[in-house]
């Protein structure tokens, strides 16, 4: 059976999962679409790299179902174009950089030229230290080796469990670019990172677990709602900004069509404009708001 | 496919890691010991016909043999483990097992990898000690072959049991677990040959049973069978049976069969424990 092409990336269906007395995950469903970039968030403990490793086919689910890339996840050929890195990275301490990429590569039953595996080691940074036993790598530099084993085998389907955990700035900066270049050839890419700033860029849509249920999924502008203008004025006469929201000197409205001939109209009314900017509720305010939803359940 | 490239990375693992220096340090040392023994014997007991030369020869080569089952065995027992459960617990395994693979072909490419340097250790050592003992006292054994197969089987049955433990214990502990089952059932058949000596049947059974349910003395009985001369033991007669250095009889085909069954058993339980485990 050929798997078919139009299918999603990843069609996650009420997965469940229980470690003892403790429900790690407890009925989660998702899809990610071929292309798309799906943030996975949520606090430590929520679930997120348990649903990962069900889907991967690592962590057998009490419930649930998994279709990767059109086949179902119980099939081995249904990672042939899936690219991991953990959460615990490690790779052979024994082998070198280049023979872990090597290894993987003939795992995968892709043929990829000595270049591209070259190529691959060169994106994240790690050019020179092809040669070397990953033994004697630090964490970040086993990190960005896990990058390039997610990547170098043609993946169209990308999963980054906190892919910049032990990354400096650098390192993270080149990760932004690595998501922002995968979006662009578009690849699927499932990223669960708790710097929010990235995924508030690179990403779609955004999946938010907390105690192994979905508390909330949406596309940003679904999650963060209409953009806003803030301003700070004095000297308003009243009622002449209709519906907003006070603060002191700090005015919120709702986003004008045109903010020049909002400006122009105050200044006619001999309001002194101080500052304009425009304003979006944060993805990590947002977070911290759905999660803060159910305080009685939170120790 | 699969199967392949992880047995020739297991290799590799064996060959890169401190287990194989240990190994050939002991070896050599063993080698090296018993060459100066065998000499020793040939100068001491200057006086001895050729005949009891012979027997002291073959007696002491099952014991030095027995050296090196015991240096393959822990070797590729400590080598399962770490290779199987100690790639589970650092996170090795996750990047690996999301590959279009599956879980068995993983192991059975271990086992064919861990099968091939055990087999491969025995026949270095084994020949190379077969080389000493007959320059210093002109000792050949009359089946080496079959011999080195036997202690090759065992090798692969106890790391077979090995890698079972690891899919469920930490990778130590399977180890030890093993080598610890390995010595039982070795004292248990000792045991049972002293019974079979004094005429206790039911002291005698309990070399029988160990040696059902763990093969591995009873093919190291069939590999020191092959080492030492049968002629010999004839000359010197009865009594010497209780000797955990001698054995009188081979092995019987129906032992064989059940020490294969066995391992491929151990095997397939061990790929459905790995199977079924979260990683
Ligand atoms: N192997 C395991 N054994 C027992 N409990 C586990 C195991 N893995 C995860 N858990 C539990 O499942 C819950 C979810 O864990 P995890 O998926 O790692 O969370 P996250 O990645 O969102 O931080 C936690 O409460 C954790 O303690
Ligand atoms: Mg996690």
């Amino acid at each position: 059976m050929e798997a078919v092409t139009d299918s999603p990336a990843v069609w996650a269906s009420h997965l469940r999962k229980r470690y003892r007395k403790r429900v790690a995950v407890d009925g989660v469903s998702f899809t990610v679409a071929r292309g798309e970039v799906l943030g996975l968030l949520g606090p430590n403990g929520a679930g997120k790299t348990t649903v990962i490793k069900m889907m991967l086919g690592l962590v057998r689910p009490d419930a649930g179902e998994v279709m990767l890339l059109g086949r179902p996840n119980t099939d081995p050929r249904s990672r042939e174009r899936v690219g991991y890195l953990p959460e615990l990275f490690r790779y052979q301490p024994w082998l070198t950089a280049g023979e872990v990429l090597a290894l993987h590569v003939r795992l995968a039953g892709v043929a990829v030229s000595d270049r591209d595996r070259r190529d691959a080691l060169g994106l994240v940074g790690l050019a020179d230290r092809a040669g070397d036993r990953v033994g004697g790598f630090s964490k970040g530099m086993q990190q960005r080796l896990g990058l390039a084993v997610a990547l170098v085998a043609r993946p169209e389907l990308v999963v980054l469990d906190e892919p910049t955990s032990a990354l400096d700035p650098l390192g993270r900066a080149d990760v932004r670019d690595l998501l922002l270049s995968l979006k662009q050839r578009r690849v699927a890419v499932l990223l669960n990172s708790h710097l929010i700033g990235e995924v508030e860029r690179v990403c779609d849509r955004v999946l938010i677990l907390d105690r192994g249920r979905v508390a909330a999924s949406g596309t940003l502008a679904e999650l963060l709602g209409r953009r806003q203008l803030r301003l700070r004025l004095d000297n308003v006469p009243d009622g002449l900004l209709g519906p907003c929201e006070r603060n002191g000197d700090r005015y919120t409205v709702a986003m004008p069509d045109d903010v020049p001939a909002l400006v122009a109209d105050l200044v006619k009314h001999g309001v002194r404009v101080h500052a304009v900017e425009p304003a979006r509720a944060t993805l990590e305010e947002r977070l911290l708001d759905i999660l803060r939803t159910h305080p009685e359940e939170h120790r | 496919m699969t199967v392949l490239t992880i047995a020739t990375l297991t290799l590799r693992e064996a060959s890169r890691r401190r287990v194989l220096r240990s190994l050939a340090v002991l070896t050599v040392l063993l080698l090296a010991l018993s060459a100066w023994g065998f000499s020793r014997i040939d100068a001491e007991f200057g006086g001895l016909t050729s005949g009891e030369a012979k027997v002291a020869g073959s007696t002491v080569l099952n014991l030095v043999m027995f050296g090196y089952s015991l240096i393959a065995a822990l070797g590729t027992a400590f080598l399962a483990g770490p290779s199987l459960a100690g790639e589970v617990e650092s996170g090795i395994a996750l990047a690996m097992m999301t590959r279009p693979i599956r879980r068995w072909s993983v192991l059975l490419g271990k086992w064919l990898g861990l099968v091939a340097f055990g087999s491969g250790f025995v026949t270095v050592a084994g020949v190379s000690q077969f080389l000493i003992v007959h320059l210093t006292v002109g000792y050949w054994p009359p089946h080496p072959v079959t011999g080195l197969l036997l202690l090759a089987g065992q090798t692969a049955a106890l790391l077979t049991l090995g890698l079972l433990f690891a899919t469920a214990i930490s990778p130590m502990a399977s180890g030890i677990v093993a080598v610890g089952l390995f010595g039982a059932t070795w004292i248990a058949g000792v045991v049972g040959s002293v019974g079979e000596a004094l005429g206790n049947p039911s002291v005698a059974q309990i070399g029988v049973v160990s040696r059902m349910l763990l093969p591995t003395d009873g093919l190291w009985r069939g590999a020191m069978n092959a080492f030492q001369d049968p002629a010999l033991l004839a000359q010197i007669g009865t009594g010497v049976e209780e000797s955990p250095f001698l054995s009188m009889a081979p092995l019987t085909p129906a032992y064989l069969t059940w020490a294969a069954i066995w391992t491929l058993l151990v095997l397939g339980l061990a790929a459905l424990g790995f199977h079924r485990r979260d990683l």
